[in-house]
């Protein structure tokens, strides 16, 4: 008696759950509220992009023209295919000693796989993800960047 | 009563005087099978192209996107461009594949779709086949499909596709049964096989009104039984995209893939028509017993309108399900069948028996 009032309960849940999903994709069907999908072409000028989407690898700069970049070469290190590239200068300070200042910091964004390494490990914050990911260009060679702007300099700050 | 709604046999007979008029019977004979072959033809591919733009449609809204929209208006058109790269594409040979069964398997799915699309009634007068057996002869050509999904899945030399029929073997020979008993059901309360007959009964109401709640259960058991007769989702484990990379077409390319694809829409339609007929009504317009003012303002609908109304409201409800339910396991699949739909079928189609004797059904 109770595997018999156990098949008709395991029936009636059964159907009462299908009906429970059916009705959700059904309440979709009839009024599909927000549409998720962004029709790109058409809404360039809206589109927003999210914080987090990894566009391309840039360097911010502040209104002093200035980076935070050392030249420490971490981000090199760290790069998995190789597609940065840092080339550093010795200048003397002004106490006189040298020191190391960034000359190039170069990005090949045609061999970057955008793993995040680079942004992840740099220990002054200096690289950040960037929005911008309409990328596509005749020449491979403008796919090649330099990522601090000219003319630009450290910015110093206090030692933590 | 019904004499209002147009009867198409008045247009293919005077079709049939003209061609008899023209040339000698026999070549008039020939004449009429081409016709119909072409005509066939064309309704299978606009259909087949129609359900894939619908069923993409259908599963975007379910999931709030916006679906096919590139290629022409609403993206009508992008079935159309599929259909022209599947021709384009290269058919490759697999070098240790049965190559005789290999090449023959889709054409089996296809002509087993084709025949039974030969007994569908599709408005007053607009039957090919009228046979008196219809039901049984739909049902018998439906499920020779199944035929050609294994040797798709032998002849291909591939293990997902040998899985995958094997699956889809196991599968369309148990939901067979549930399909049969429900289909059963309403010719127990018509007392005929003969499609065009079970329309005519249905003049006074469709028999899922008329047939009370065994009806009603038929129809359910029906709906769920012939969506895992053409192996379409929650049932579609013959081809399990996750699982088994595509089934028992895994190995198949460009225009026979196309055709196995096919084949499953073209068969999702001849289930849809076959529910429509024997439970909706068919062509029949909605009539309610004997309000005769309702009923001649249900007439001015032509028939193929109620017809086609009626099987897109059936496919919607097959393509809901497909989008709403998970893929069920072999087992689970095998249970629902066995422990579940089978039972169900057999007392409802002895409580339908005992309806029908006792008259109490309308």
């Amino acid at each position: 008696m109770n595997s018999i009032s156990k098949y008709f309960s395991d029936l009636f849940r059964g159907i009462s759950s299908l009906w429970a999903g059916m009705r959700v994709t059904g309440k979709y069907f009839v009024s599909p509220g927000q549409i998720v999908t962004q029709q790109y072409p058409e809404n360039r000028a809206t589109l927003k992009m999210e914080p987090r989407f990894k566009g391309e690898i840039i360097m911010p700069h502040d209104e002093n023209n200035q980076h935070k970049c050392t030249g420490c070469g971490i981000c090199e290190m760290n790069c998995p295919n190789g597609s940065i590239e840092i080339i550093t200068d010795r200048v003397p300070n002004a106490d006189g000693k040298p020191e190391r200042v960034i000359d190039k910091h170069i990005f090949h964004l045609s061999m970057c796989t955008f793993c995040g390494l680079c942004v992840k490990t740099c220990p002054s914050d200096a690289l950040a993800f960037g929005q911008e990911f309409e990328h596509a260009v005749f020449d491979r060679h403008k796919l090649t960047k330099v990522l601090n702007q000219p003319g630009s300099s450290l910015k110093k700050e206090a030692k933590k | 009563m019904s004499s209002k709604i147009y009867d198409f046999s008045t247009l293919t007979g005077s079709i049939d005087a003209a061609l008899n008029s023209w040339m000698s019977p026999g070549l008039a004979v020939l004449t009429e099978l081409v016709i119909i072959g072409l005509v066939f033809l064309i309704f299978y591919a606009l259909l087949g192209l129609f359900l894939v733009y619908l069923e993409r449609k259908v599963c975007a809204v379910i999931q709030n996107r916006v679906g096919p929209n590139r290629v022409g208006k609403w993206g009508l058109l992008q079935t159309i461009a599929d259909l022209i790269k599947l021709l384009m594409k290269e058919l490759i040979p697999i070098r240790k594949a049965d190559h005789l069964l290999f090449i023959l398997a889709p054409f089996i799915v296809i002509i087993a779709s084709f025949m039974a699309m030969g007994a569908v009634p599709f408005a007053k007068g607009l039957h090919v086949l009228d046979f008196n057996i219809g039901v049984f002869y739909v049902m018998a050509v439906s499920s020779l499909g199944v035929v050609g999904i294994l040797i798709a899945g032998w002849s291909s030399n591939s293990k997902y596709s040998l899985i995958g029929a094997m699956r889809s073997g196991a599968q369309i020979v148990s939901y067979e049964l549930s399909v049969g008993l429900s289909l059963m059901a309403i010719v127990v309360f018509s007392g005929t096989m003969s499609l065009s007959e079970i329309i005519e009964s249905q003049v006074n109401g469709w028999w899922i009104f008329k047939g009370h709640i065994p009806a009603f259960i038929a129809f359910i058991v029906f709906l769920i039984a012939s969506t895992a007769e053409i192996n379409r989702g929650p049932f579609d484990l013959a081809e399990a995209e996750s699982e088994l990379t595509a089934g028992f077409h895994t190995e198949y390319s460009g225009i026979k893939f196309a055709f196995f694809f096919l084949a499953e829409y073209i068969n999702m339609f001849i289930v849809a028509a076959l529910g429509a007929t024997v439970f909706l009504g068919g062509w029949m317009p909605l009539h309610i017993g004997n309000w005769e003012g309702f009923n001649q303002v249900m007439d001015y609908i032509p028939s193929i309108v109620w017809f086609f109304t009626k099987t897109f409201f059936i496919i919607y409800v097959i393509m809901w399900f497909k989008w709403t339910f998970p893929r069920l396991r072999i087992d689970q699949l095998l249970t629902l069948e066995w422990k579940f739909l089978l039972p169900i079928s057999m007392v409802n189609i002895l409580l339908i028996a005992f309806l029908a004797l006792m008259h109490w059904h309308f």
